[in-house]
């Protein structure tokens, strides 16, 4: 569990956040939602410390790490795995060299223990085999795999993804999304995926926290949103013509 | 920056693996364009210094004890520490650069990598442990270019200009020479690493701090060579 206090941020006197307050439940999929520029990035950023919030708390089950030293930081950071946007591999490494990786730097494992990890990552993602490809040889879903199978290798108690399904097609997304759901729930993991993608939240929206202005807004689950009053949240649900004609479907199925 | 930089490696293993490596691309790749330069600059300072001798109170040897000394103290040191302060700094800093746009720094952060040690470190040890290796190597193909274009030229014997290059000889302009790469080496690393890694935007910001890198890279070359020529030759 992970839980968000009063945190703000500020850019050169520009403020982005403003005193958030949300728990991220273990075991399920905690998205973050909200048009681009809105502090979604922002507020994930500062949870991991890549960047340091003005103010507020943050909490890995009731462990402070805004207190924290550099030091300290680093083992809480061993607990968390990250899928960036882009990806994010080594792109002088291979693709098991990624997995391998974080074990080879934190833990004792011996070489053979660590080749049945990453083997058993690689396999965990649909990968097995692909092992001597550079990422640069990987199509995007593909980097994207790699990128859940490196963030799992040390067997994360928390998992953060960053937009997993921007540039991918609707269906590698789909897979994505199963993925990381599928992740979640076999190793009861906190997990929080920060998206502007519907069917993302559709798919695995099991606790949506809606950003806007730089404040939280709204929060619920997939059932709940659909359902949503709030103008803001209708904006952003609705905004494809696809959801309107939906939302018009259910409207007179209901009728 | 460099308080971060210089603290104990996660991994010696990944320190050691890594450094070999930057030896290898910042050093044992640098030495084509260093043997080159070197050998044709030590060419040209020898003609220039035998095409300068019409006077005929000077001994026939000036032209070997030219080329020695002005390679020893600022040939090789310098020129060659400009040249990889080019090559080097804009490797180091469109390298790491990338590394930022392409949040691959942010993944190692968040795995509890110290970023900063694990990439810049080896950066600095490799050119601190092989830069002085390419300086004594472009000093020796230095005064091999001379005495090549001499004898090619006919204008004098392998004798006397070995004498030159014996002449007067003073082992502190070794020790001179050695201490400025040294610190050369560290400057163009760290002030290259500073830039890529502070990298904020796109593929042509990495351009930009690319070239700002092999700028104060060079401007902080220039100073550092006036100042310890003033404390090591003067003082």
């Amino acid at each position: 569990m992970i839980e968000v206090k009063q945190v703000s941020k500020s850019f050169n006197g520009q403020k982005v956040l403003f005193d958030i307050d949300h728990v991220f439940e273990e075991g399920q999929v905690n998205l973050i939602i909200g048009q681009s520029g809105q502090g979604k990035s922002v507020l994930a950023k500062c949870i991991v410390g890549l960047y340091e919030a003005d103010a507020g708390q943050i909490l890995f089950d009731k462990r402070n790490f805004t207190e924290m030293d550099r030091y300290e930081r680093s083992n809480i950071r061993q607990e968390i795995g990250m899928l960036f946007q882009g990806a994010a591999l080594f792109d002088s490494m291979t693709v098991e060299q990624n997995v391998m990786f974080p074990l080879q730097m934190f833990t004792n494992m011996t070489k053979a223990e660590i080749q049945a990890r990453a083997d058993f990552c690689l396999d965990r993602v649909n990968l097995a085999g692909r092992n001597k490809l550079m990422p640069s040889e990987c199509s995007g879903g593909m980097q994207k795999r790699v990128g859940i199978a490196r963030a799992i290798a040390m067997n994360p108690r928390y998992l953060f993804c960053d937009e997993p399904n921007s540039g991918l097609d609707p269906k590698t997304s789909i897979v994505i999304d199963k993925l990381i759901r599928d992740i979640t729930q076999e190793y009861k993991i906190t997990t929080v995926v920060i998206t502007h993608d519907m069917n993302s939240v559709m798919e695995i929206g099991d606790h949506i926290l809606f950003i806007h202005q730089g404040k939280k807004w709204w929060e619920g689950d997939r059932h709940s949103i659909i359902n949503a009053t709030n103008p803001e949240i209708e904006s952003f649900v609705y905004a494809s013509s696809f959801m309107k004609e939906i939302r018009s479907l259910l409207q007179k199925k209901a009728q | 920056m460099l308080s971060v930089v210089f603290t104990r490696p996660n991994r010696w293993r990944f320190f050691w693996k890594h450094t070999f490596l930057e030896i290898d691309q910042i050093g044992i790749n640098s030495l084509p364009i260093v043997a080159l330069m070197s050998t044709f600059m030590g060419a040209v300072i020898a003609l220039q210094t035998a095409s300068s001798m019409e006077s005929p109170l000077l001994p026939d040897y000036t032209v070997g004890f030219i080329t020695q000394s002005s390679t020893i103290l600022e040939f090789s040191p310098t020129i060659i520490s400009l040249i990889l302060a080019g090559k080097v700094g804009s490797n180091v800093a469109s390298e790491i650069g990338t590394m930022r746009v392409t949040e691959q720094i942010d993944a190692l952060e968040i795995m509890g990598v110290n970023s900063l040690n694990f990439l810049v470190l080896p950066k600095i040890t490799a050119a601190l442990v092989f830069f002085p290796v390419l300086v004594v190597f472009s000093m020796a193909l230095s005064m091999f270019g001379g005495w090549l274009a001499l004898l090619v030229s006919d204008l004098t014997t392998t004798e006397i200009y070995i004498l030159g290059i014996r002449s007067f000889f003073n082992p502190f302009h070794i020790t001179y020479a050695l201490t400025k790469t040294l610190v050369f080496g560290f400057l163009i690393v760290s002030i290259s690493s500073f830039y890529g890694y502070y990298v904020k935007g796109g593929s042509l910001d990495v351009g930009r701090a690319s070239t700002q890198a092999v700028v104060s890279s060079s401007v902080a070359i220039l100073i550092a060579n006036f100042i310890l020529t003033q404390l090591m030759l003067l003082s």
